[in-house]
């Protein structure tokens, strides 16, 4: 046998997997979504159906919050944790990274934990205002659940862009005369740009497919991924789902691969 | 004087963060070994719950073990030899398959559970079985596994070692085995801590694939914060964390060793 063939049979297994449980399922997914009374137009329903708009504005509302206060408290606290050596520094690392691998539900049920009917917050605020503070199910809790996702992926990426920064530039920034304030401005926050794009747009997408802890937290807010679930299991509208989850799927996709192209761009443009 | 006002506003709100993401959890593993969360941890501490989730939902917990073990041996053995592959052809072809088999970590995993199901449903045999979420586990785990190896492939010289041998008069899959197989351990460790990992703690495509009769750990787990009371629900989620944290601690530590490298 040849070794050209060898690593062609090297690869057979992959294809065949790939092939059968993603690529032709994709297809599926795709020709099911022109397969509504509207045919193609099912997938402009997203954009033209006021409820189904509501929902996606709804969805990239959320999604974006989520990402701008993900990537202020990582970036704050990521900076902190790489430029200072305390005790307890790895404990602390460690607290803020180990819900990485919580599922979305798990996520959902912690949120009820401390926010919800029995929560914390509400046995707090009920003894100190005489009144019970209950949000876990309202769209803050849902945010909250993203966040809490989204804070461990984010800060260990911002971690890594700060130890890679160049302390020498900030250091002639500071010789020259800059406040600490205009060193943080003009030398570190560029500095971390493609770390930011490149964090952010994991936490936007991540936030606009996630449905675990909005199916937990069994709210009436409408996300898109409990829309489309909603659709498929209890209308049994498999076009309409399935032209909804195509959509979903690209504005995640192409959130990812812009912000691929951005970063690296950057980056090549910095060597 | 300022610098230290500083540090010190940084650190609480370092702290403030952290509070934020390990009271939910302390108040998750309290509440599954108190006996009346409502009363608090004076009304003491019990097993009875843990105990009751084990009865209810043992089967769940087994079947979470059995898929993220499958869905490893199959990213195991379509995985490695393709990361192998893809790095020793290089070109566009590879960056295209690349590609490909990443798009899973970008698609929500709702849209894939949705298209496996609106493909294989007529399938009932296989649809009604494990196999079934194995599928979804193997799509979303194996960019993880290809990519793992793939990082080690890129910084061991691993074209020379595979000329080296066959210069020798090895045959390929003789090569494959003792060659470049050991030299991707690293990768392949790493790799499979991530996948069985991320197996166990699957619930987005897994609640979409799912039967009454294959429910998997998480599956189990968002039937009990549905029904069950606060304390069993905490209780199961005691049992996922002692699942899932050793395996999270072994991924920090491996990762630390390899950047000590």
């Amino acid at each position: 046998m040849s070794h050209r063939t060898f690593v062609w049979l090297c690869l057979l297994p992959l294809a065949v997997v790939t092939t059968a449980f993603f690529l032709l399922p994709m297809a599926r997914l795709v020709v099911t979504g022109a397969e509504g009374p509207q045919g193609l137009a099912g997938y402009l329903a997203i954009l033209t159906e006021p409820r189904y708009r509501a929902t996606l504005i709804n969805t990239v509302l959320l999604a974006s919050a989520t990402t701008v206060v993900t990537l202020v408290v990582a970036t704050v606290a990521g900076m902190f944790l790489q430029r200072h050596r305390f005790p307890g520094r790895a404990v602390l690392i460690a607290m803020l990274t180990f819900p990485l691998a919580f599922p979305g539900v798990v996520v959902g049920f912690l949120i009820i934990l401390l926010a919800g009917r029995q929560g914390l917050i509400g046995d707090l605020t009920s003894r100190a205002f005489g009144e019970k503070l209950v949000f876990a199910y309202s769209i803050y809790g849902l945010f909250l659940g993203y966040l809490y996702f989204s804070i461990p992926r984010v800060i260990l990426t911002i971690m890594a862009a700060v130890q890679k920064l160049d302390v020498g530039l900030e250091e002639a920034a500071r010789s020259l005369g800059a406040s600490p304030w205009a060193v943080q401005r003009d030398v570190v926050l560029p500095a971390l740009g493609p770390a930011f794009v490149a964090s952010g747009a994991i936490a936007f997408a991540t936030a606009m497919g996630a449905f675990g802890t909005a199916f937990t937290l069994a709210t009436n807010i409408d996300v898109l991924p409990m829309l489309i679930y909603t659709e498929f299991t209890l209308a049994a509208n498999f076009a309409t789902s399935a032209a909804l989850s195509v959509g979903l799927g690209i504005i995640a996709w192409a959130i990812l691969a812009l912000a691929r192209s951005f970063s690296g761009g950057t980056v090549a443009a910095a060597g | 004087m300022r610098d230290r006002l500083i540090f010190t506003a940084q650190l609480l709100f370092t702290l403030l963060v952290a509070a934020f993401l390990v009271v939910p959890a302390i108040l998750s593993i309290t509440a599954g070994i108190t006996v009346n969360y409502f009363q608090g941890i004076r009304s003491g501490v019990t097993l009875q719950w843990v105990f009751q989730v084990w009865e209810l939902y043992a089967g769940t917990i087994l079947l979470s073990f059995v898929i993220a073990f499958a869905t490893l041996v199959v990213t195991l053995l379509a995985g490695v030899p393709a990361a192998y592959a893809l790095h020793v052809r290089g070109g566009r072809l590879s960056r295209i398959v690349e590609e490909v088999i990443t798009l899973p970590l970008a698609i929500p995993g709702l849209a894939i559970a949705l298209a496996l199901l609106l493909t294989y449903q007529g399938f009932s045999d296989f649809r009604r079985s494990w196999l079934f979420i194995l599928t979804g586990h193997v799509i979303f785990t194996m960019p993880f596994m290809v990519r793992s190896v793939m990082a080690v492939f890129a910084t061991v010289d691993i074209k020379t070692l595979d000329e080296g041998a066959a210069s020798l008069g090895a045959a390929p899959w003789r090569r494959f085995l003792d060659v470049i197989v050991p030299n991707a351990v690293p990768g392949i460790l790493a790799g499979s801590l991530m996948v069985v990992t991320l197996s166990l703690g699957e619930f987005n495509l897994t609640w979409m694939l799912h039967t009454p009769l294959t429910k998997t750990l998480p599956i189990g787990l968002a039937d009990a914060y549905a029904s069950m009371r606060l304390e069993v629900a905490s209780a199961y989620t005691l049992i996922f964390f002692v699942m899932i944290i050793p395996l999270l601690v072994a991924m920090q530590l491996f990762a630390d060793k390899e950047q000590a490298r």
